[in-house]
């Protein structure tokens, strides 16, 4: 049957923040649903809080609402569109989840909108852990043992029933949240307390643990004439209890017999059939007893998702695109295969190659973390590599993460393992941590053996094998040890195994560069393969490669001029979705203006690493040697290679890159951006103030510093994004600390640590100062566009990644966006960009300082061209390869500025509901996953709504709770009387409140900080003999503002905004947030809600143009 | 240090008749020469049942799949009493395998039986040079490239030959108890079929060219047709005798079962260029536009439209072979691609039910 022509509009519902557990993975499904369906010819309607994705793009939707993803605001978008349908299967669990709360609340029956993809009834059986055990029991699937509880008793009395070690599930939930492994009933208590709490039906499953098992993913798709495919199984390197977005992943399953297997194919398609998912993708997940095979079902996903992606990147099996075909009607035999052309998409892909994902964990961004890997995710990204061999993919995911490491050790990061003894270094391995593999190669490397290592740690023999030929080929290597000495045969079983160059150069103690040459010279270099869903046995038409060391090369070049871009990665926080966004953009931009645009990339998650995004694909680590062996490949038709577009990963590598080939602003000029000395000439010769500072490699230098410039001071390691290791330090003390830290032992000890290329560098801490952020291009001409000034809503010293931001500037006088301005274009002009440019400035008493500038893309452009309609980064590649900015503007890419009459909020999303025993202040060092925006007509509602769609709704009514440092108090007192002019009740500890009642605001209750007595270390109650703590977690308490006192290493406070994280209460942290929460605060009760579209937005802003 | 791999890599070589040369490591049984007709399988798993499957007598077998041994060997999962082909070529042989169920590793297995190997090959150059050129023979071993070559073009391969012969059963005999009786051709029969025939009905295995009146002596409640190797239009005993069974007993052929009961309605079979050899084939059921995802085997096919009395069943999607044919005049049916699976899908295993129904149903009317 083909589409269906009875629905004209069809409502899609992204995932918003990126957050740990949900990525940018739904935004290359969302974005492949959403190009789809418009060319199926449907109307399709977006709504999304994430500024940063594609899938947000005007151009990608009819109307695109960024909008927070809530009940109340997608049925008030219902209202407005009246889609025909909704299809809420590929955003991610958000969707999934108010998919069932229109439902539940009747508006997709009001409004006659039909549900495509699953039914209700589907969701549910596969999300209530209860319904979904019985349907399993129904078809003959087994479960493990389990039990449900709705409260802490009944939780106990399953346990005991089940036995111990139990496993806790809260139910709708994703990414594990609230899951837990209990060993007895004293842990079973802890856990289900968070488990009924982050399960939003308050129910949990308690289930016989199966730590050990070996656990295994089926992605399977249904269309509604009911036939059934397998798109890819997937093993997991580490055993049950290690949640899968933590564990190495390998595709194809490795280690099942064909009997097994099918066993399983028929399980998973019983089981999609059960739930009843009419069309799309899902997938189930099993775990099997290595000892006899047993096997059992352990839960489904009624939608596509982050294994999907994997899975769609593993094979090339578009899931997401047929997912969305299949959703209107079209069966699997009636779509082509994308990549043979000549064959249906009704068919199971194979693939001649092995996949491993390896996950990219944050833990050096939450100290007091234990880095232990369990049932509850904690990466914040993913690497994947393809290789012939799963021995190559696990060397080349390994560098990919770009985490110190050269791949599977023979590497200096390997040092770090020679502290612990034979037994030791066994224990070690026996916790899932992010070192275990490196752990079980330095073992087997002692000669340990593959069955002590099983038995320890659960991974499968046949994976330590594996990694034993890595082991007896560096043993090789090692004693082959010269490059001279290596015949062609050496180098390419070394290269085969997926040995880096750099790998062999340490082993020998030679540059990297000697062993490419030498490697060059016996005739070893790198070919390429295709990924083509068949394993070659049809011809395929899309060119997506990867590098391995075979006979055959399969890539060649393009015809066209042709334009390489380097990606971004793994997510990390610091770097995310907003890179790939621009890297996206360029590849369009370029392709539209006639360049071959290829892309180098490793990260699944991604819109850019889709085969079509591109002319070709490369999917490959960002490293040196990886990079050069695909501009080898494209070299007849090379312009160049954007580096200036993924972030700090491709920048890193434009001085190894020829510079000639480097497009846009020269190396030479990021350097001098880069390098203190050169940049605080440059300022001083423009006559742009800094605040005071200078670079140490060393303490001492550090301290004849702050002996000059005074404290605080902010210290910070240079070619870092994303604040790694930023600290404010107050004293000496804190400066030798912060020191130490950073030359090794902190969490730059993995990049390299510190040294005279590598300096620290130490400023004045502006305090009390306005933080601005500017996004502006320069053309060859010397044109400089202002894309957007940016005022932050807290101030200077909160990461710039954290903090919210605004456009346009509300407190800066027309005089001071004038200076920046100003400032702006002398520094483009004077550092000779050719494409973007992000300087940030610090106002302080209308005295603007600028802190730093950057030549490349900024994690603000998305956001930008969100909020004015200007494509920022599409322009900035255009400009890179040569076009200048008035003749953008005459081919109609480039429109101007449109002011509008609205006002865009992005606000930063933490990731402390994950990391529960961290405090939520905010610092220097970025720690937020992912971002939101609100837009609307005034400042107050933009911010209202940025809060909600951060998951922070602001309260309408009830108690806030003030704890304000002394230098916060005037602008809390501020806040504070706007809160009882609108109604709140207000509660405040000693100090605060007697401030605020000095100044004639009533208190209504007056607290200590933490509760008297054993629940914590106590700082003395209030006069209601009742601690903040107390209240929070009595739920007596709507919004929470707590400043801390000073600005140095403290803990003050901290109970507070734990209490409020583990709460779910909105926690603020600076006044000038709580200002801005009580404007929107009133402003949400003067206007109320209402939507509209970015398109609509735009359109006005370019009319207000025209007038 | 036993879980190193010290011991010394034998270098081998693969030349394939036109002269293209591979290079890997010998493994399995080590020998200078060996020799055959080389296809590839796409598999992802069931590299054991591939190997044991009578059908792949003649032929050296590829598999597209890099990491192959993985699981080891299980007794239970062999497709026959030993494997028929003449070598497998993989990209990468695992040492140790890892399964619940292995007693042996792939490699000593295959020594054991006497079946050369080579490993490390670039499997993917050598499918796609098949994929281009189609299936030739092959040669490889330690011996030098020379001898390999000369060794390659001597090679026939399958085209003419009565391959059947040399795998079907000498004598007859007897598996199942089901409640009724099916004679089955042994061409070169896999476990697999003899296992799902057997829960339907005890089932008589015969040597290939047993006339079809011995058959009819004592008539059967359907007669099945088995899988075998090579080149249908050189089995022109079982042709004739299929011809005499047609309309006496009902019929269901499977793969070259599916060819010989093509040829015995008068159809013709041709040689694809690299035939089909993997698990995950479209296959769309005409009936009802279902489609089943198929394992194959197979290098020859029946030709569309040379069969005047029948009904196309089924048809292969992604390249319109015939897949299925249904008799409008006579109870036999029968189809190319493997229902048993065995490995693969079980998306077809209804085919049996089939099979039973049309018995019933014959033997009601008869």
């Amino acid at each position: 049957m083909p589409k269906r022509t009875d629905i004209h509009s069809i409502l899609l519902i992204g995932s918003g923040p990126i957050v740990i557990g949900q990525a940018s993975e739904f935004d290359y499904s969302g974005t492949q649903a959403c190009r789809v369906l418009r060319d199926e010819g449907y109307r399709v309607i977006l709504v999304n809080s994430n500024p940063a994705t594609i899938m947000t793009d005007p151009e990608f939707a009819d109307r695109t609402y960024v909008e927070p993803l809530d009940a109340d605001v997608v049925a008030a978008v219902i209202e407005r569109e009246r889609p025909d349908a909704l299809l809420p299967t590929l955003g991610g669990q958000t969707a999934l989840n108010l998919a069932v709360a229109l439902s539940e609340r009747g508006v997709l029956d009001r409004y006659k909108v039909e549900l495509i993809g699953a039914s209700i009834e589907a969701i549910h059986t596969a999300e209530n852990r209860e319904r979904f055990k019985s349907a399993m029991t129904e078809i003959g699937l087994a479960v493990p043992n389990s039990g449900f509880a709705y409260h802490l008793d009944e939780a106990v009395k399953v346990g005991d029933e089940v036995g111990y070690p139990v496993i806790i599930r809260p139910s709708f939930i994703m990414g594990g949240g609230g899951t837990g492994i209990a060993a007895d009933a004293e842990e079973l208590l802890r856990l289900a307390e968070t488990g009924l709490a982050a399960s939003p039906i308050s129910e949990i499953l308690i289930e016989k643990s199966i730590a050990g098992w070996k656990e295994y993913e089926l992605e399977v798709m249904r269309d509604h004439a009911d036939n059934c495919v397998v798109v890819c199984s997937i093993e997991n390197l580490d055993p049950m209890g290690v949640h899968t977005g933590d564990s190495i992943t390998v595709a194809p399953a490795q280690t099942l017999s064909d009997v097994e297997y099918q066993r399983m194919r028929d399980a998973a398609f019983a089981c999609i059939r059960r739930i009843g998912v009419d069309t799309g993708g899902s997938n189930i997940q099993f775990a099997v007893d290595p000892a006899t095979g047993e096997m059992v079902v352990i839960e489904m996903n009624p939608r596509v998702s982050r294994s999907s992606a994997l899975a769609s990147k593993a094979t090339g099996f578009p899931i997401a695109k047929i997912a969305a075909r299949l959703a209107v009607g079209y069966t699997l035999d009636e779509i082509p295969n994308d990549i043979t052309r000549m064959t249906p998409a009704s068919f199971e892909p194979t693939i001649d190659y092995v996949v491993t994902k390896v996950p990219r964990w944050a833990f050096e961004k939450f100290p007091g973390t234990s880095g232990v890997l369990g049932t509850r995710m904690q990466s914040v990204g993913e690497a994947m590599a393809i290789g012939r061999t799963f021995p190559e993919s696990l060397q080349k995911g390994l560098r990919s993460l770009e985490h110190g490491r050269w791949g599977l050790n023979c590497d200096p990061g390997e040092a770090a393992l020679d502290e612990f003894d034979d037994d030791e270094l066994v224990r070690r391995a026996a916790v899932a941590t992010p070192d275990r593999p490196f752990q079980l190669e330095g073992a087997l490397r002692r000669g340990i053996s593959v069955e002590r290592l099983h038995q320890a740690t659960g991974v499968d023999p046949w994976f330590l094998d594996q990694i034993c030929l890595i082991t007896d080929e560096r043993g090789r290597l090692t004693s082959i040890g010269t490059a001279g000495g290596m015949t062609r045969r050496d180098w390419r079983r070394a290269k085969r195994l997926g040995f880096a160059d750099a790998q062999m150069a340490w082993l020998w103690g030679v540059p990297e560069h000697d062993v490419r040459a030498a490697r060059l010279a016996a005739g070893v270099k790198a070919t390429f393969k295709t990924v083509d869903t068949c394993g070659a046995e049809f011809d395929a038409n899309t060119p997506y490669h990867y590098s391995t060391y075979e006979d055959e090369d399969e890539a060649q070049g393009g015809q066209r001029p042709t334009v390489v871009i380097l990606g971004s990665g793994p997510n990390r926080i610091g770097q995310g979705i907003e890179f790939d966004y621009c890297c996206v953009h360029a590849s369009f931009a370029l392709r539209d203006a006639g360049f071959d645009t290829v892309m180098v990339n490793c990260n699944p998650e991604t819109v850019s690493t889709d085969y079509d995004t591109s002319d070709r694909l490369y999917f490959e680590p960002l490293t040196y040697e990886d990079v050069m062996n695909v501009l080898e490949v494209e070299k007849e038709q090379l312009l160049g290679v954007i580096v200036s577009l993924g972030g700090q990963t491709p920048l890193k590598l434009a001085g190894r890159i020829p510079a000639e080939l480097v497009l846009g602003t020269p190396p030479a000029a990021i350097d001098e951006a880069e390098d203190r000395e050169r940049w605080n000439a440059l300022c001083i010769r423009l006559g742009i103030p800094q605040p005071d500072g200078g670079t140490a490699a060393d303490l001492d230098a550090a301290l004849t510093i702050t002996n000059r410039i005074g404290y605080p001071a902010l210290v910070r390691p240079s070619y870092v994004l994303g604040g790694r290791a930023m600290e404010i330090v107050y004293n000496d003390e804190d400066l030798a600390r912060a020191m130490a830290e950073l030359a090794g032992f902190g969490s730059l000890g993995r990049e390299g640590g510190l040294s005279a290329e590598r300096p620290v560098l130490v400023d004045r801490f502006l305090e009390d100062a306005i933080e601005v952020d500017v996004d502006a291009l320069r053309d060859a001409t010397g044109e400089v566009l202002i894309g957007a000034i940016m005022e932050h809503v807290e101030e200077a010293g909160v990461h710039s990644g954290d903090s919210a931001c605004v456009i346009p500037p509300p407190t800066l006088t027309a005089a001071i966006v004038a200076v920046i301005e100003g400032h702006t274009r002398a520094i483009a002009e004077a550092l000779g960009v050719r494409g973007l440019l992000n300087v940030q400035y610090a106002v302080q008493r209308d005295n603007v300082y600028v802190i730093e500038a950057n030549p490349r893309a900024s994690r603000t452009v998305p956001f930008v061209a969100k909020a004015t309609g200007v494509p920022l980064a599409k322009v900035a590649a255009r400009v890179m390869v040569g076009a200048t900015l008035a003749e953008l503007r005459a081919e109609g890419v480039l429109k101007p500025p449109a002011p509008g009459a609205h006002v865009s909020v992005k606000e930063a999303v933490l990731p402390f509901n994950r990391f529960p025993d961290v405090d939520t202040l905010l610092g220097p060092e970025m720690r937020s996953t992912g971002e939101v925006m609100g837009i609307d007509v005034t400042f107050g509602l933009a911010f209202a709504k940025s809060q909600t769609a951060a998951g922070d709704r602001l309260p309408e009514r009830g108690t806030v709770f003030l704890s304000l440092a002394d230098r916060d108090k005037p602008g809390g007192l501020i806040a504070a009387r706007r809160f009882v002019e609108l109604g709140f009740g207000l509660a405040a500890t000693g100090g605060t409140a007697r401030y605020l009642q000095d100044n004639g605001v009533p208190v209504g209750e007056v607290v200590g900080k933490v509760g008297q007595g054993p629940s914590g270390p106590g700082s003395g109650g209030g006069d209601s003999g009742r601690s903040a703590v107390d209240l929070i977690a009595n739920g007596e308490i709507d919004l929470v503002v707590n400043t801390p006192r000073g600005r140095g290493p403290r803990a003050d406070g901290s109970y507070i905004r734990l209490a409020a994280n583990v709460q779910g209460v909105p926690c603020l942290t600076t006044a000038a947030a709580a200002l801005a929460a009580a404007g929107g605060i009133a402003d949400w009760a003067r206007h109320g809600l209402s939507v509209r579209s970015l398109q609509e937005f735009h359109e006005e802003g370019q009319q207000r143009l025209d007038l | 240090m036993s879980d190193r791999h010290q011991n010394e890599l034998v270098e081998a070589h693969l030349v394939l008749a036109d002269g293209t040369v591979f290079e890997g490591e010998a493994m399995g049984a080590v020998v200078e020469v060996a020799t055959g007709e080389v296809v590839f399988n796409t598999v992802l798993s069931g590299y054991q049942e591939v190997i044991t499957d009578p059908s792949y007598a003649g032929q050296v077998i590829s598999f597209t799949y890099p990491h192959i041994g993985n699981y080891g060997i299980s007794e239970a999962d062999s497709e026959s009493a030993r494997p028929f082909c003449r070598g497998v070529i993989v990209r990468e042989l695992a040492h140790r395998p890892s399964n619940w169920r292995s007693t042996v590793d792939l490699g000593t297995w295959l020594a054991a039986h006497g079946v050369p190997g080579i490993t490390g090959i670039d499997t993917r150059r050598l499918t796609r040079h098949i994929r281009e050129a189609g299936s030739m023979p092959c040669a490889f071993g330690t011996a030098d490239e020379a001898t390999l070559r000369a060794a390659a073009q001597a090679e026939r391969g399958t085209d003419g030959l009565d391959l059947v012969a040399g795998v079907t059963t000498p004598v007859r005999y007897t598996v199942g108890d089901g409640p009724l009786r099916v004679v089955a051709y042994d061409f070169g029969i896999k476990t697999s079929i003899l296992r799902q025939l057997s829960r339907i009905a005890t089932v008589e295995v015969v040597p290939a060219s047993t006339p079809a009146h011995e058959l009819l002596d004592n008539p059967p409640d359907g007669v099945f047709l088995s899988n075998g190797p090579g080149d249908p239009a050189a089995v022109t005993y079982a042709i004739s005798n299929i011809a005499g069974l047609l309309g006496q007993v009902p019929v269901f052929g499977i793969c070259l079962g599916h060819q010989l009961l093509a040829t015995a309605l008068g159809g013709d079979t041709y040689k694809l260029p690299f035939g089909h050899h993997g698990g995950n084939h479209p296959v769309k059921r005409l009936r009802d536009n279902a489609v089943e995802i198929t394992s194959q085997n197979h290098n020859y096919a029946v030709t569309v439209g040379s069969v005047n009395s029948a009904d196309v069943t089924h048809l292969n999607l992604n390249d319109g072979v015939v897949e299925g044919l249904r008799s409008r005049d006579v109870a036999a049916f029968s189809v190319q691609y493997h229902p048993e699976a065995g490995p693969g899908p079980h998306d077809a295993r209804y085919l049996f039910e089939e099979f039973k129904d049309l018995m019933i149903a014959f033997r009601a009317v008869h």
